[in-house]
């Protein structure tokens, strides 16, 4: 693998960092919110423009320090990597002019310290996109988790209190309680932190052992909210919805995921996990909590809560697609990283303009709300879509791969979990669309004529349904740079 | 000029005390500005003998030119050369940063407040580079007694009481330090430290040696507030005038878990201390006690100062516990944890004087609404709380990470399982102080913390020094693998593997 | 019995230190008047010194002022005729530092007795509860 040096990962992480102090000293709001879009749009441009060098299967390596052989603070951009972060800092500058919306349209309070927080929790998500072991990424890892807090707390009332505990408990928690330890008992049987293509910890322990560090990584990385880990994020829905979206439709929770792939394909590696046949009790972790996830969402009136609970099924599909150990279902596994989360931060932002527009958070209110918010509710249907895994939608590729990866390994019971879980999620979206369009004039709870929440909302929103579908036809560069990263630690 | 420093770093603090205490009677102005240059200059001194030692070797200074044993040697090394620039620069920085809050409490009495301050620094540094067992006696309690001072001058009114009982306890500990050499002056006829330790091997088997060290080791420990030792430490800390507690908090207990460190590595050597007597996983087990100790006692806590204390408890079982690991990743982190725990305890003690500038108290009461009314000292204490929990880029991080490697190694998985239960424990408790500070209101008890306040934070003159520290926190953190290689791994004997 | 009778008499000078120590050890922590708590810290520094003082002391030795003549007068000196000074030295430095103690100790004594009008530590404790 060839490697090139450069400072760009670094910057890419520090640019909204740097802006922070900007935005603490600026009095104006137009000022801080121009920031914002400079520190966004600077931070896409130098991670895209790392992505020729990446497409070219180059690695770039950035060393800031090392404190023991093996465990530095350091910055390696390749495939997967350079996914996530294309994802994340792409969906940073959408949400930034959603935020604007949304945070003016409803007048909140403390919106510089909004901004600042979320330029950090970005810092952070790039840090652990770009992660070139467990050491950095555990470092952004846990940055991200306090970085967040304030955000999760943002109204700061007794819900926020309560809700920001339970964040605190379960996040932070894990993170000291289970990854600490799993990552020093890593080190001291491999002397290493570093990731490499086929794990570092063949060879290193016995089954036992090696099974025990599983656990404690798949489970201390509570932000991929494998349950019976996932409580936390539907009690983060108190949280105002550019951060519910940005957040925990795409940034934290993806980090969660992103932190375990990275563990099984780096730490452990597919051969490893192979041969000690570990993949399928992933599999089956990742199973339980998608079909789970799902049936819950079913149950759910408010409309951020049923999302939540649609976001914990959904991401254990990432995870299951790594758990499969098979090219293809890694692959879409990959993928859906992408797809899920163009796909959900549009229904966030649907729930979040249908909460400015009208006030309405409850799915039962939400009768009719086609004819006033057209655009919207298509929208929402769209993303919807995608989320089933239907076409004309992005989600329809990843499930796909994933159901060939379910083949190719010869898991038939997964190939059924996906159908029931397809299903499931159609059981509970498409009621709310039906009902948002098809109700005669008498049934709908909206006077009628069309009233959109204001276009800072909706372009944002417009724009991710959009992409949505034109991942299906045009699935670059994230298709790509998964069959890159699955080459790279397949070696098929 | 440059090969007395290690005798200077004592006498021109030493004399400057005298000074200051003249200048209070002629002019309080000057006050200030001798203790700085005298700190300072200390400063100055230990970087200077710290590169010395990286650049040469080990520095070697004769009192008087008398040859040890006979005459009194300081001996300046990897170990201590790192404590003397820990513990003058603490002292120098939090000198500076208190300067108008001691200006406010002592306006009578700063000849008196700044000639402690300084008698204090000078004890601690002696304590840390002299190579005489009875010297370092000698600069204890020089250290000892200014500190009593230094605690009880405050306004707190239970302070003189705190300072009496902290007097009994402390004097307890240096008599039991002084039998314990006296043990070892018996056997050996010796009482400088490399001579100790060099008649000492044929001896290990000896009773007397044994006694020697078990008694040295309770009084160091007594000093230190080890658990159950530490019953005088919350209350001394917790009432002592703020200017003083972030002194001496700091420094103290890592002071001392530095005379174990050289106590337990020069002295008596680790051939004795892992090898010679059996007794280092029963220490490994008092440490897990403290360290749950302290961390539940914190939980108890209404005071900001109280708790802040009694994670002092809980971080000194994190040294001991690393010490007597008996393997070399546990000492790093234990040499580590002692310059670390210094910086983080400064930061969060300064955030303290500043909060009781600003508030008049320091009790849970008083932080309702802080973020709003002073953000800034609050963001340093947020970074200061990070560090004590163990979260990167702060070096409490890496501390806790070679603790935890050498707990794994070790084999001794309820000192990990001790670390991590503290390290939670400390979550719980700065969020507390966070929920406090972030969602109520001090007008109103509960809710509604978003109603605007006025902004009334601390004079530049003590945020600017608390940043320093916060920003070093950071710093210390990245530069973790230069302090190791340059500096603690060649602290720790290649004995220990 | 008589083996553990000479076994104390023959290292008398120990079990006094000790016993010493142990007296002020109690009164520290049994009495309940902050000034005899300061006295029985006292007599454990005292008992310390006194340790110090005996270890240096030999049967038949004398004190260390050498006769030591120039020319036909000089002698072999025998360091065991002798008593080891260095201790003695020591406890000189140890009995300053212990009157700096007992000052010290005293002058708390005296602030709180002002506060609280009173050196019954008891009574001391339930002024501060009250408060």
């Amino acid at each position: 693998m060839e490697t090139v040096t450069s400072i760009k990962p670094l910057l890419a992480v520090l640019v909204s960092l740097a802006v922070t102090p900007i935005l603490v000293s600026s009095r104006s709001p137009n000022v801080r919110e121009a920031w914002t879009f400079v520190a966004a749009a600077a931070k896409f441009a130098i991670v895209i423009s790392m992505l020729p060098v990446i497409l070219t299967g180059t690695e770039i390596v950035y060393t800031v320090a090392e404190f023991l052989p093996g465990a530095a603070i350091r910055f390696r951009v390749d495939a997967l990597g350079m996914l996530f972060a294309i994802v994340s800092s792409s969906l940073w500058i959408v949400t930034s002019a959603y935020s604007i919306g949304y945070m003016r349209g409803l007048n909140e309070h403390s919106q510089t310290r909004y901004f600042c927080f979320f330029a950090l929790a970005l810092s952070a998500t790039i840090g652990v996109a770009f992660s070139a072991n467990l050491l950095t990424l555990y470092l952004f890892y846990e940055m991200l988790s306090f970085a967040t807090y304030p955000l999760v707390t943002h109204h700061q009332d007794q819900e926020a209190r309560r809700s920001g505990r339970k964040y605190l408990f379960y996040i932070v928690g894990t993170s000291i309680g289970l990854v600490l330890p799993a990552m020093v008992i890593a080190y001291n049987l491999s002397g290493t932190l570093e990731f490499s293509s086929h794990g570092f910890l063949t060879g290193a322990g016995s089954k036992p052992l090696m099974s025990l560090l599983l656990i404690l990584f798949i489970f201390g990385f509570a932000k991929a909210a494998i349950m019976p880990l996932h409580a936390w994020l539907p009690a983060a829905m108190v949280a105002p919805t550019p951060v519910s979206a940005l957040l925990h439709a795409v940034a934290v929770v993806k980090v969660g995921v992103f932190s375990v792939v990275r563990v099984l394909t780096g730490v452990f590696g597919i051969d490893l996990l192979h041969s000690l046949n570990l993949g399928p009790f992933i599999a089956l972790v990742a199973s339980v909590t998608i079909l789970m996830g799902s049936f819950i969402a079913l149950s759910q009136n408010e409309l951020k809560r049923l999302l939540a609970f649609s976001t914990i099924a959904q991401l254990s599909y990432i995870v299951l697609g790594v758990g499969l150990l098979s090219p293809k279902g890694i692959t879409g596994g990959l993928i859906h990283i992408a797809m899920h989360a163009f796909g959900k931060i549009t229904l966030f932002f649907c729930a979040g303009a249908i909460f400015v527009a009208t006030g309405k958070k409850n799915i039962s209110e939400m009768v009719g709300i086609g004819r006033r918010m057209p655009i919207t509710m298509t929208a929402f249907f769209v993303a919807s879509l995608s989320i089933i895994g239907m076409p004309p939608c992005g989600g329809f590729l990843s499930k796909w791969y994933l159901a060939l990866g379910s083949l190719e390994a010869h898991q038939m019971p997964i190939l059924l979990v996906l159908l029931l879980s397809s299903f499931l999620n159609a059981a509970y979206f498409m009621p709310i669309v039906y009902r948002a369009f098809f109700c005669g004039p008498q049934e709908s709870m909206f006077e009628s004529g069309v009233k959109e929440a204001p276009a800072f909302c909706v372009v944002p929103l417009v724009i991710t349904a959009a992409v949505s579908i034109v991942l299906l036809f045009i699935p670059q560069p994230f298709y790509r740079l998964a069959t890159m990263m699955v080459l790279k630690i397949t070696g098929a | 000029m440059s090969q007395h420093y290690p005798v200077l770093l004592v006498t021109v603090p030493l004399l400057s005390a005298f000074l200051i205490s003249i200048s209070g009677w002629l002019n309080k102005r000057l006050c200030f500005p001798i203790a700085v240059a005298a700190l300072a200059s200390a400063s100055f001194f230990s970087a200077g003998l710290l590169s010395k030692v990286i650049h040469k070797n080990v520095v070697l200074y004769r009192l008087g030119g008398w040859a040890p044993p006979w005459g009194i040697a300081y001996r300046v090394d990897y170990l201590n050369g790192l404590v003397l620039v820990v513990v003058s620069l603490v002292a120098l920085i939090n000198l500076i940063s208190t300067y108008r809050s001691v200006e406010r409490e002592f306006s009578e009495k700063l000849g008196a407040f700044y000639t402690l301050y300084v008698l204090f620094v000078t004890g601690l540094l002696g304590i840390t580079v002299t190579g005489d067992a009875f010297n370092l006696y000698v600069l204890l309690e020089i250290a000892s007694l200014t500190g009593y001072g230094l605690i009880a001058m405050g306004e707190e009114d239970r302070a003189p009481l705190a300072s009496l009982n902290y007097v009994y306890m402390g004097t307890i500990g240096a008599c039991f330090y002084l039998l314990g050499i006296g043990y070892l002056y018996i056997v050996t006829g010796s009482l400088n430290m490399a001579d100790i330790s060099a008649i000492l091997p044929s001896l290990y088997q000896s009773r007397a040696v044994l006694s020697a060290f078990i008694i040295c080791m309770v009084g160091v420990w007594l000093k230190m507030a080890f658990f159950p030792l530490h019953a005088w430490l919350p209350n001394a800390y917790t009432f002592a005038p703020s200017a003083a507690s972030s002194l001496i908090a700091p420094l103290m207990t890592k002071v001392m878990v530095y005379v174990m460190l050289r106590l337990m590595l020069t002295v008596f050597t680790p051939d004795f201390v892992f090898s010679a007597i059996d007794i280092n996983r029963s220490i490994v087990w008092l440490a897990v006690i403290a360290i749950s100790m302290g961390a539940i006692l914190a939980l108890t806590a209404r005071n900001l100062k109280k708790m802040l204390t009694y994670i002092i408890v809980a971080e000194v079982g994190y040294m001991v516990g690393g010490a007597w690991l008996g393997n070399r990743a546990g000492m790093t982190g234990a040499i580590l944890h002692l310059v670390n725990d210094a910086l983080m305890t400064l930061c969060v003690f300064l955030v303290v004087g500043n909060i009781v500038y600003r508030m008049k108290g320091h009790s849970f009461e008083d932080l309702r609404g802080l973020f709003r009314k002073m953000p800034f000292t609050m963001g340093a204490f947020a970074i200061g709380a990070l560090s004590i929990i163990g979260v990167p880029p702060t070096c409490g991080f890496f501390s806790k990470w070679y603790l935890l490697w050498g707990g794994i190694q070790a084999g001794h998985y309820a000192f990990v399982a001790a670390l991590l239960f503290s390290s939670l424990v400390n979550v719980v408790l700065f969020f507390r102080i966070f929920e406090i500070g972030y969602y109520e209101s001090p007008t109103e008890a509960h809710g509604g913390g978003h109603s605007q306040g006025s902004i009334e934070e601390a004079p530049l003159s003590m945020l600017v020094p608390l940043y320093l520290v916060a920003v070093g926190l950071v710093v210390v953190g990245l530069y973790t693998g230069a302090i190791v290689n340059n500096v603690i791994r060649l602290a720790v004997p290649p004995g220990i593997v | 019995m008589t083996q553990l009778l000479s076994e104390i008499l023959t290292k008398y000078n120990y079990w006094i230190y000790i016993t010493l120590m142990m007296i002020g050890l109690y009164a520290m922590i049994a009495k309940n008047n902050l000034v005899k708590k300061i006295v029985g810290m006292n007599i454990f520094q005292t008992a310390i010194i006194l340790f110090y003082v005996s270890i240096g002391s030999k049967k038949g030795g004398t004190i260390p002022i050498i006769k030591h003549d120039h020319g036909a007068a000089s002698h072999v000196v025998h360091a065991a005729e002798y008593i080891n000074p260095l201790p003695h030295v020591l406890m000189l430095t140890a009995i300053v530092v212990s009157v700096a103690t007992l000052g010290v100790a005293l002058a708390l004594a005296i602030k709180i007795y002002h506060r609280y009008q009173s050196l019954e530590e008891d009574e001391i404790l339930a002024q501060i509860r009250e408060k």
